[in-house]
């Protein structure tokens, strides 16, 4: 394993805030996402669905098909990294090159087609430093 | 305090004091006391005086809105409230069999569970000292019981530890504190702390370290009756020619570590924790029940706001019947919006630049649960486990044993999931039946000849995908707290928040109704000043 990914793993481990009703356990990440699409199917997919094209109640959760903002790297980069609205931030749990490969993944699929590469050089560039869990 | 133990009663010396010195004076004596510091309630807001024909709009029928509608209405405000679900209550919510839940991205789930058997999604147990729920609980009739928080002989489960065999909560956590104490015992005695202790209190501490820990008479924690009276035995002690108890052995303490046993002991020890807990006879759901049906007139279900304007004249709500598509207008003085954060942030309004900037900064929390029906208490019957939480490093988190019925013959529900964090995320990327299958894969490793074998059928929420809140529980941290809260709380012309959201109780329902509490009473005085 390389050694940003052990530590993305290491921290995974760390529990969420205490206060809130919670399990009391430490959820173990066994198979920490490694690619892109890792990312997106275990973190992105249980608010924007499998085919990314997101839900609609009470309020919307954004589709990620065909969406326009994705053009903007920096966009996307800045969402997952702190959060927006009721999205979490996520640079608490993924490293920047984690937030690197599933940026690519998602500008690369669900009918987008932008095919340059997000950077982890770009994501430490723009998202800077870590957001207190 | 001899005067209170004789004669003058306590309660009478408290009224008292809150008479001459009002509600503050009463509880600062109540916390000299030792009584009350571990609540913020002082007992349900004394609002009377509204001027005539003054009405307030509720946003949200969960238990914050609730409450806000039942105590402005006694004050005498025209009440009014706005509902996007068929439902009151929330939040607060349990699935029966023969409920239909829908979530975001469209997927179906008919509960399957027998007569009486049911799942709470969202809360489900209540700290002693939630003193608000607890009066309200009481005054609206709800009937409560005790919730099991704390079982010794659950288990704990790591896949780093013990080759992955759970282990008794019993067993790891006295051979953790047993470990401990040694090897304090043994840094006092090696005068590795002499300079933190003097030589009257490193004895003492040396007979605490002894007694605590089970430690032997050379202060060594060994496998022995001592140990085995905190960690259980291999033969308990019985009656008659083989009465006498036969110790158990002590894990190896490199194992003990591995299994992280110190994070579920230190649960226990969190304040919201702490036992005495209850729970609703009958479900949780109970209690959202027992608020609507105090003031279900007031309520218009199936609406869901589009948008919010104040000005001088008052606050204007447009909303659309989700049912007939048929938009209506809702006009009131002044308006409690208790709609979630991330929801109300999608929703067009006037309110003031910094208070919808503080809206869209406070994310919100997942958390997945799910409920496994078993044909028979196998937990009872097989492991004598009635109540309490076995932990697993898993995604699942937990899986938790039912608190009522127990003994019983027939049907029973297991909360087989408990996840967060990661593993929430990852339970909530599936479809309802992978979730069932992963809740069955990973509780199997704490009973794993019945487990599928007694399986019935299962159901689960989660909460990134519940159309109506889009997430569990507003996620503070240090930063938001000092740059947005107190904007968040804050009377914004004619508009107050209340919510969980807009507490230091997050995720639990006494942040709302203190929230709620707290917002009306201000709200209140606003609308005699204006």
């Amino acid at each position: 394993m390389k050694p940003h990914l052990i530590a993305a793993a290491l921290l995974i481990l760390a529990p969420f805030a205490a206060w809130a009703d919670e399990p009391g356990s430490v959820t173990t990440l066994h198979k920490p996402p490694v690619t892109g699409e890792e990312v997106y199917q275990q973190i992105c997919q249980s608010c924007h669905m499998a085919n990314g094209m997101g839900g609609k109640g009470a309020a919307t959760i954004p589709a990620l098909a065909g969406n326009p903002h994705l053009a903007n790297a920096d966009y996307i980069i800045i969402t997952v990294a702190k959060g927006r609205g009721a999205m979490p931030w996520f640079d608490d749990i993924l490293a920047p090159t984690q937030i690197a490969d599933v940026a690519t993944y998602v500008r690369t699929h669900f009918g987008n087609n932008y095919p340059k590469p997000v950077t982890e050089a770009e994501v430490k560039a723009v998202a800077g430093a870590k957001t207190s869990p | 305090m001899q005067a209170v133990n004789s004669g003058t009663t306590r309660r009478q010396l408290l009224t008292a004091i809150g008479l001459v010195g009002g509600a503050a004076a009463l509880y600062q004596a109540m916390t000299t006391m030792g009584h009350a510091a571990e609540t913020q309630f002082h007992g349900p807001p004394k609002l009377d005086g509204a001027k005539p024909g003054a009405s307030v709009l509720v946003l949200g029928s969960g238990l914050a809105g609730m409450l806000a509608a039942f105590e402005l209405s006694k004050a005498g405000y025209q009440v009014k409230v706005l509902e996007y679900q068929p439902r009151a209550g929330g939040r607060n919510w349990s699935l029966y069999g023969g409920d239909t839940y829908t979530e975001l991205g469209g997927a179906t789930q008919k509960v399957g569970f027998a007569p009486g058997n049911y799942l709470n999604p969202g809360p489900w147990r209540i700290p002693h000292h939630h003193r608000t729920l607890l009066h309200y609980c009481k005054v609206f009739g709800v009937q409560l019981e005790p919730f099991i928080q704390f079982n010794h002989n659950a288990y704990v489960h790591s896949t780093k530890a013990f080759g992955g065999q759970p282990k008794h909560f019993r067993e790891v956590a006295a051979d953790f504190e047993g470990n401990v104490a040694e090897l304090l015992g043994k840094a006092v005695n090696q005068k590795a702390l002499d300079a933190d202790l003097s030589a009257e209190d490193k004895e003492k501490l040396l007979e605490a370290l002894r007694n605590w820990g089970v430690l032997d008479k050379d202060m060594r924690y060994v496998s022995g009756l001592q140990s085995s009276s905190h960690r259980g035995y291999d033969r308990p002690p019985g009656g008659g020619v083989d009465g006498a108890p036969i110790p158990s052995t002590v894990l190896d303490f490199s194992g003990v570590l591995d299994s992280k046993v110190w994070n579920n002991m230190a649960f226990f020890m969190n304040h919201e924790m702490q036992t005495t807990m209850f729970q609703p006879v009958g479900g949780m759901g109970m209690i959202g029940k027992a608020f609507a049906r105090q003031v279900q007139p007031l309520i218009t279900h199936n609406a869901k706001v589009t948008q919010i304007r104040q000005d001088k004249a008052g606050v204007t709500v447009a909303w659309t019947d989700t049912q007939s598509g048929t938009a209506s207008v809702s006009k009131a003085d002044f308006c409690v919006c208790t709609i979630p954060l991330g929801v109300l942030n999608q929703i067009d309004n006037n309110l003031s630049p910094a208070l919808q900037t503080a809206i869209g900064a406070v994310p919100y929390s997942n958390s997945v649960k799910i409920g496994l029906e078993f044909k028979r208490r196998f937990w009872e019957e097989d492991n004598y486990l009635y109540g309490g939480h076995s932990f697993t490093d898993q995604d699942i988190g937990l899986i938790s044993y039912p608190n009522n019925h127990l003994f019983q013959d027939g049907p029973a529900v297991v909360l087989g999931a408990f996840a967060s964090g990661m593993g929430a995320y990852r339970l909530t990327g599936m479809t309802p039946e992978e979730r069932i299958e992963t809740a069955l894969t990973q509780g199997s490793v704490f009973h794993p000849d019945n487990y599928r074998r007694e399986f019935s059928n299962g159901a689960s929420v989660a909460w990134s995908r519940v159309p109506w809140t889009l997430g569990c529980c507003a996620r503070w941290n240090e930063e938001t707290r000092k740059d947005y809260y107190q904007t968040l709380v804050a009377v914004d012309d004619r508009v107050v928040l209340a919510g969980e959201h807009a507490s230091y109780v997050g995720c639990w329902m006494e942040g709302a109704l203190l929230s709620s509490i707290d917002a009306i009473t201000r709200l209140h005085k606003r609308a005699l000043e204006a």
